[in-house]
């Protein structure tokens, strides 16, 4: 075999006194696509950013084509062909999709930008990904997806030859996905050595030919993907058997003819959700399938008072209180969890406690304030019930893993002793011991009579944890199925079929 | 490092004592304080006595910028105020009556509030950037003081009101009595309710703050109502001083003064985390400032110069970039970059 393009040997990377890479070596070959596979806090992101030249090795050595490198900064990094696009996107909303991909690479010609130049390269590029959109629209007008894969744009416009790609099917349909393989296995026969680190395990399977498995900041070990088994994959990431991972059976509590906790009636918020119908009874959880951009989201922020409706009525335990924003549905007891956690979700420089008894307190108004010693004993305990690691309730959220900020939020909800929750895309970007963890929580939930409404683009995790599954497509709820009549395969024939015209 | 080093009032509070020490060594008499007539005099006295507005309109200040705002109107708040308080005084029968004077003060208040309050109805339910909606009054407010003074500058004989600014009350001036007040009242406010939590989840996520339900519109309307009211306050103070209600220099600078006290203090300008004891120091350290300039003696072509020099250092020791330059500079252990808060990328995994 020829020799590795990169060499990792012994990386190490120190936060303070904890090792979040601790003596790690990890290959890469030229055309190959590699996946980095880990729990979150395994030090996959870490790795990266120090092979990227974001984060200085603590100690260990970069070596690029048999020669020790040494990258201060990601600038370096880019300059000596290693590329990386990250989940969190790093372009910028207000410049044009052209200006966005040129970003620190401009043509010149006589000093000053080329700008024809520019946008014939940017067409180019996103010819080559499948993308067919104007290069001088502003990047901010195109969807989240579509984002992603203009990053991914901007990765390739240049000479790269490792490209690391960090969760970047996080936000894409399968459709989109598709065109993404298409595009690694293109660069693979380009001889571009690939990282490739997702969360869904079919993916690593259908496009990577080796994984390298991290857990606690320490190698597990480098496989060929083809002689490795998924369950024992599973069992290497997680350091348990998989026995101890099954979802728990769920107690089926929804009777036939329940008085409806939740019932919405003919529910329009412009053209992102129309008339749609949803009852709820206690104890049920009502999984929502649906694509990006089918409404799925739009049908979560109408029922929570999120978004004002233009139509339609929503009655909680056939009372007539109106819901007519966060607040007031918060008081009827329903609670809303955003698919986007970062944005939407956890207050980065607040503390783990300070996030987790914020809705209480809103609730409670600003005169009657937790104490500090309460809001600390009440953090603990819910950290203590939902396992959220580290267990410090004084350290900034921003600073967790993607699974624990999912638990603060979760646990700030819960806090509230809600009625109906409404989970958008609670396990987006989480590991797959975390992934259970929520998805056990919420039928334990369920079974204590609280209704769940779980949307997933997941549709297999939507099938496990929904007792009924009602279908989004074009802003509609066109169908409301028994999840025990659906294969994930019958499912998302049902999600991807062309809309009924209308 | 020890732990009280990491502190994050340690280098504000550093720089208000190196400050203070040079004055000492250029002139001993800068600490002196002596007593006359059972009254404090001295430098350091005057510099608590002279720093109530920059105090009052900083510490509203704080809490604006807690909520991603700021507040340009300060000034002119300050200006038109100070023009309430003066016509209402002059128009009286009896100027140097008590009764006339809490009147004045009073009525000039809660005209300064609901000044604050336009900003804030601006801000928080027109959602109008924060610049340019208290730039509407900053530009406006001294224009409406003119015309209360009716382009005059304002001048009276009132006992009573002099006192707010140069009397003295158990040995001490009365002006830093109101300093103390307005701290303790901002402190009582934000950190003995849940105010202050409340206001840094909305400054630092606004929407994931919405959605939890905070009431995030009646916070950010809240923090620009205290800041007009402290204003006003800080109006009459100047005023009193002057004993006059001059439109074009009352407030004159005040609120980049203001913003600069606040990031003194360590408060970010993005908004969110605050801290009321920085604003404090970030206080006295431009009012010693000041103070060093007359003292030292520099020319009044000279201070502006000089003044930006002092920020400029006392930023740059205040600075976390400056010391990792400098450690690497002089070969130090490596330092372990923190976590990146900022860039919200998890660095964890």
């Amino acid at each position: 075999m020829e020799d590795p393009l990169v060499q990792l040997t012994g990386a190490t990377v120190y936060f303070g006194a904890d090792a979040a890479l601790d003596g790690v070596d990890f290959r890469l070959f030229p055309g190959e696509v590699h996946s980095l596979i880990g729990e979150n806090g395994a030090g996959k992101s870490t790795l990266i950013k120090a092979l990227t030249g974001a984060l200085p090795l603590s100690a260990g050595r970069i070596e690029l084509d048999g020669r020790q490198v040494r990258f201060s900064s990601p600038r370096e990094a880019q300059l000596a062909g290693i590329r990386a696009v990250y989940q969190e996107i790093d372009l910028l909303p207000n410049l044009s999709v052209a200006e966005n991909i040129a970003l620190g690479s401009e043509s010149h010609r006589w000093g000053v930008i080329d700008w024809a130049r520019m946008r014939d390269r940017a067409r180019e590029v996103l010819r080559d990904l499948g993308l067919d959109i104007d290069p001088a629209s502003l990047l901010g007008q195109h969807s989240v997806a579509v984002q992603q894969l203009i990053a991914i744009a901007r990765a390739i416009s240049t000479d790269v030859r490792v490209l690391v790609l960090d969760e970047p099917t996080s936000s894409l349909d399968q459709g989109e996905c598709a065109e993404l393989f298409r595009v690694i296995r293109d660069l693979r026969e380009r001889g571009v050595a690939v990282v490739f680190i997702s969360h869904f395990l079919d993916q690593v399977y259908e496009v990577c030919d080796r994984v390298t498995v991290l857990r606690d900041g320490k190698l597990v070990g480098e496989y060929l993907t083809r002689e490795l088994l998924r369950i024992d994959l599973v069992q290497a990431m997680l350091g348990r058997s998989v026995e101890d991972l099954r979802t728990r059976s769920r107690l089926r509590v929804a009777e036939e003819g329940a008085e409806p906790f939740l019932c919405a009636r003919s529910v329009s918020v412009g053209t992102g959700i129309r008339e749609a119908d949803v009852d709820l009874v206690e104890g049920e959880v009502l999984g929502v399938a649906g694509l990006l951009g089918s409404g799925r989201t739009e049908l979560a922020r109408a029922i929570t008072g999120i978004d004002r409706l233009d139509a339609g009525i929503i009655r909680i335990q056939g009372g007539t209180d109106a819901i007519d924003g966060p607040r007031s549905a918060i008081s009827l007891g329903v609670v809303y969890s955003s698919e986007n956690r970062r944005t939407e979700g956890i207050i980065g420089d607040l503390s783990v406690a300070e996030n987790i008894t914020l809705a209480v307190q809103a609730e409670r108004g600003i005169v009657r304030r937790i104490a500090p010693a309460r809001q600390r004993e009440l953090a603990l305990s819910w950290m203590e019930a939902l396992d959220i690691r580290p267990r410090d309730p004084d350290r900034p959220a921003g600073t967790l893993s993607g699974g624990n900020q999912q638990k603060v939020l979760l646990a700030r909800l819960l806090a509230l002793a809600p009625r109906l929750i409404v989970l958008d895309e609670p396990t987006r970007g989480i590991d797959v011991g975390a992934k259970v963890e929520v998805q056990n929580l919420v039928s334990e939930l369920a079974d204590n009579g609280l209704s769940v409404m779980f949307i997933s683009a997941e549709l297999e995790e939507v099938l496990r944890v929904g007792t009924r599954v009602a279908i989004v497509q074009g802003g509609r709820i066109v169908d409301t199925v028994s999840c025990d009549e659906l294969t994930p395969a019958e499912l998302t024939a049902l999600v991807a079929q062309p809309g009924e015209p209308t | 490092m020890t732990r009280w080093m990491r502190h994050r009032l340690f280098l504000p509070v550093v720089s208000l004592v190196a400050l203070i020490l040079v004055n000492a060594i250029a002139r001993p008499r800068f600490v002196q304080i002596t007593v006359r007539d059972g009254e404090l005099y001295g430098a350091l006295i005057d510099i608590l006595r002279n720093s109530a507005p920059l105090m009052l309109v900083a510490l509203g200040m704080t809490v604006v910028i807690a909520t991603r705002g700021i507040d340009l109107s300060v000034g002119a708040v300050m200006a038109v105020s100070g023009a309430v308080a003066l016509t209402i005084i002059d128009g009286s029968s009896d100027p140097g009556n008590v009764g006339t004077v809490l009147v004045a003060i009073v009525v000039s208040v809660l005209v300064a509030l609901v000044l604050g309050a336009w900003n804030g109805f601006l801000v928080a339910v027109l959602e109008i950037q924060p610049i340019i909606a208290t730039l509407v009054l900053m530009l406006a407010g001294r224009g409406v003081a003119l015309l209360i003074t009716d382009g005059f500058i304002t001048t009276v004989t009132s006992p009573p009101l002099k006192y707010v600014a140069s009397g003295h009350l158990l040995g001490l001036p009365f002006a830093l009595f109101i300093s103390v007040a307005a701290i303790a009242l901002i402190a009582l406010m934000e950190r003995r309710t849940a105010l202050g939590v409340l206001t840094e989840a909305v400054g630092i996520n606004p929407e994931a703050s919405r959605l939890t339900g905070v009431r995030s519109r009646g916070i950010i309307l809240g923090a620009y109502v205290v800041s007009g009211t402290f204003a006003g306050v800080a109006g009459v103070i100047y005023s009193s001083n002057i004993m006059a209600a001059d439109a074009n220099a009352a407030g004159e600078l005040i609120e980049l003064y203001a913003i600069l006290a606040v990031v003194l203090g360590g408060t970010s300008l993005t908004g969110g985390k605050f801290s009321i004891a920085g604003t404090v120091i970030g206080v006295l350290i431009i009012q010693t400032l000041q103070s060093t300039i007359l003292f030292l003696g520099v020319s009044s072509a000279e201070s502006p110069v000089f003044f930006a020099f002092v920020v400029i250092l006392v930023v740059l020791i205040q600075s976390p970039r400056v010391y990792q330059v400098a450690r690497r500079m002089t070969g130090g252990r490596r330092h372990h970059p923190a976590p990146e808060v900022t860039t919200g990328v998890e660095v964890t995994s």
